[in-house]
């Protein structure tokens, strides 16, 4: 498993204490390491054939350092390699006011809860949010998003009759601007990425509430086909940011290197349990080390 | 592009009969054609995306590396046998068979993190055994999410079923006490219990769960017969640690694999059983009542390797 991923390499970088430079040769067997190593924290298979190049490259040539081992030198460079990934463009909304969001995301995957955490968030900032439901299908969506808004004293916009959700959106928008609000956020239905009429009705939503920010809701412990999710929402509804869900579970979370890795687009923030606090702008750093397993190392190797 | 199980949704009718289920755009190279060292590299990418597992990707390629350091002509269909061959044999025992009719009521109760597919699985279940002319209640032990009881609520009302529900916040074996309770007085033949969603992460949301099977057993020392858990097919490989703590705090017999209507190939199960070898009882493969199949291991590994009988 990946919690001795530098046992592991260290092993396989034994020969090399002393000998001076890290090179193709002296590393094969560790790379070959940190690809099995992230294949199984659930990296994609190309994303992660791409990362063992970049560190690769980045290795190769330094001096092997006497204060620690080779497997330990080559764990921070993955971790700085990683931290830079995943960190580029994360944390931050359009600082804007009025502000619209609207999230999507596949079944489960935390969508309606996201919706009244980010308000209840944005509103210690001193926004005056407003929540729109969007989810005419699954049972009991509307009752679950009026009930958090109840819970938290948001202003909630719903509407059991009607069937055609770019309307409600749009209706939603209109009846939240007369309440003052100045964050409206939208809520939608789980849907599959290749689901051709849901994603048609996304986009129609899309195109009568222009979000400035859309967001992609995923659980942190999506398996390989992460990237497609990422790739076919982001193709239908131009993403602006993606949420991490469920962190509080042990999954390592390489599908967030993957989303970001193959579409660019940032990652904002991550969801840490099911209570309406349990939310934080992303960390980087900290995903990097979960991905692989440990914190220890990089500080042992930044001391050295 | 086609959800890989649209196959087990249509009744397991013929479908497209070539590799790409499994091996995705590098299919046109593979199908007919003889493999060589660049395939098989893609090849062995193609087995990683499918979620199985760094052991059984590395079994399934060592077996096709092998028997084309044989047989240098070896073309993609070739190795897309090998691969079912393997699999089979890895998922040998898989499948799931009783006629529940060992107790009365028969208690299943369905558990697992948030948001996997419980609450639907358990309204597509009920539906299934009422369509098979068996008497079922629902017991609502999920009184933690908001509009939980809402959700199995609007379920209950649409299919005609038997639900006993109870306040937000009760005690969730209190409810499991009181479904056992008024589905045996009915003469209820199968019980569901759909519970709330919990990380395996959290042991006292464990320990709630161990409360339910210790109320259960006042009424029937063996009960449930049933610990079935529910595991979103799009997820990688946490589901194998999840599998391992829930099974660890509460015996699990039955696994229930959701969302297989996606591209997922939901090949995380794979993982669970070499590591466990909990049986694969049901399939989910829609939102919809009649969206759930019995997993047979036939359809699963000949869906993924796009193998026509
Ligand atoms: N542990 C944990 N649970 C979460 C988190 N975010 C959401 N959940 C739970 O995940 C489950 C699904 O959340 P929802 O907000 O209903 O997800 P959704 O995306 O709106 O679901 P659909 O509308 O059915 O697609 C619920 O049980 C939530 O309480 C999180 O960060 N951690
Ligand atoms: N596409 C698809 N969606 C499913 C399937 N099973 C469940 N869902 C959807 O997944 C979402 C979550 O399902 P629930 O049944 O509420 O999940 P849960 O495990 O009860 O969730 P919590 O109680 O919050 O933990 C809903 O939007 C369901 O409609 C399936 O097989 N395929
Ligand atoms: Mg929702
Ligand atoms: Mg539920």
């Amino acid at each position: 498993m990946l919690e001795n991923l530098t046992d592991r390499m260290s092993k396989a970088l034994r020969n090399l204490r002393g000998i001076g430079k890290l090179t193709e040769e002296n590393m094969a067997e560790a790379l070959k390491e940190v690809r099995t190593a992230l294949l199984s924290a659930d990296v994609h298979f190309k994303v992660a054939r791409q990362f063992v190049e970049d560190v690769k490259a980045a290795a190769m040539g330094q001096e092997v350092l006497a204060s620690v081992t080779p497997g330990q030198q080559i764990v921070k460079i993955i971790n700085d390699e990683l931290v830079k990934l995943l960190g580029e463009g994360a944390g931050q909304l359009l600082d804007k006011k009025p502000l619209r969001i609207m999230l999507v995301g596949l079944h489960g995957s935390g969508k309606t809860t996201t919706s009244a955490k980010l308000a209840k968030r944005l509103a210690k900032e001193g926004y005056r949010p407003a929540l729109v439901g969007c989810d005419i299908y699954r049972p009991a969506a509307i009752d679950q998003l009026e009930t958090l808004c109840r819970q938290e004293n948001f202003r909630c916009y719903t509407d059991r009759n009607s069937k055609d959700v770019p309307k409600i959106g749009r209706a939603g928008m209109e009846w939240a601007k007369e309440q003052d609000a100045n964050l409206i956020i939208f809520d939608t239905a789980g849907r599959l990425q290749i689901d051709h009429d849901l994603i048609e009705e996304v986009k129609k939503l899309r195109d009568k509430i222009v979000p400035d920010e859309v967001l992609l809701v995923a659980d942190a412990a999506l398996g390989q086909e992460a990237v497609n999710v990422a790739q076919h929402f982001n193709d239908a509804v131009h993403l602006t940011g993606i949420v991490l869900t469920k962190l509080d579970g042990d999954a390592r979370g390489g599908a967030a290197l993957s989303m970001k890795t193959i579409t660019g687009v940032p990652i904002k923030f991550m969801g840490t349990g099911e209570k309406m606090d349990d939310f934080e702008i992303f960390h980087a750093d900290r995903m990097a080390q979960r991905i692989l397993g440990m914190g220890d190392v990089v500080s042992l190797v930044e001391k050295a | 592009m086609a959800s890989f199980f649209s196959r087990f949704k249509e009744g397991l009718k013929k479908t497209t009969p070539t590799f790409y289920k499994i091996f995705g755009k590098v299919g046109g190279i593979f199908s007919g054609k003889k493999l060589d060292a660049s395939s098989l590299d893609e090849l062995e990418e193609a087995l990683y995306g499918a979620d199985f597992g760094v052991e059984t990707a590395t079994e399934i390629i060592e077996e096709i590396q092998a028997a084309y350091k044989q047989d240098k002509s070896l073309r993609g269909q070739d190795a897309a046998r090998i691969g079912a061959t393997v699999l089979k044999r890895v998922l040998a025992g898989a499948e799931f068979s009783t006629d529940f009719r060992a107790h009365n009521p028969e208690v299943i109760c369905l558990i697992g993190v948030n948001g996997s597919g419980k609450t639907t699985t358990a309204a597509k279940l009920a539906w299934r055994f009422k369509e098979e002319g068996r008497g079922v209640t629902l017991g609502a032990c999920d009184t933690f999410r908001a509009a939980a009881n809402e959700q199995i609520k609007t379920w209950a009302d649409r299919l005609g079923l038997d639900l006993v529900a109870s306040q937000h916040k009760a005690d969730a074996a209190a409810v499991a006490f009181d479904a056992w309770q008024a589905a045996n007085s009915r003469h209820r033949d199968i019980l569901i219990l759909d519970t709330a969603g919990r990380l395996h992460t959290k042991s006292n949301l464990m320990e709630e769960l161990k409360k339910i099977r210790r109320v259960l057993q006042k009424h029937d020392e063996t009960a449930p017969h049933h610990a079935w858990l529910v595991v979103d097919g799009s997820l990688g490989s946490n589901s194998i640690e999840q599998a391992r703590v829930f099974h660890e705090a509460f015996g699990l017999t039955g696994l229930i694999i959701t969302k297989l209507d996606g591209t997922s190939r939901g090949g995380a199960l794979v993982g669970i059983y070499r590591e466990l070898g909990i049986p694969i009882a049901y399939v989910g493969l829609g939102e919809q009542k009649e969206d759930l199949q019995p997993f047979s291991v036939e359809n699963y590994v000949n869906a993924i390797f796009g193998i026509e009988e």
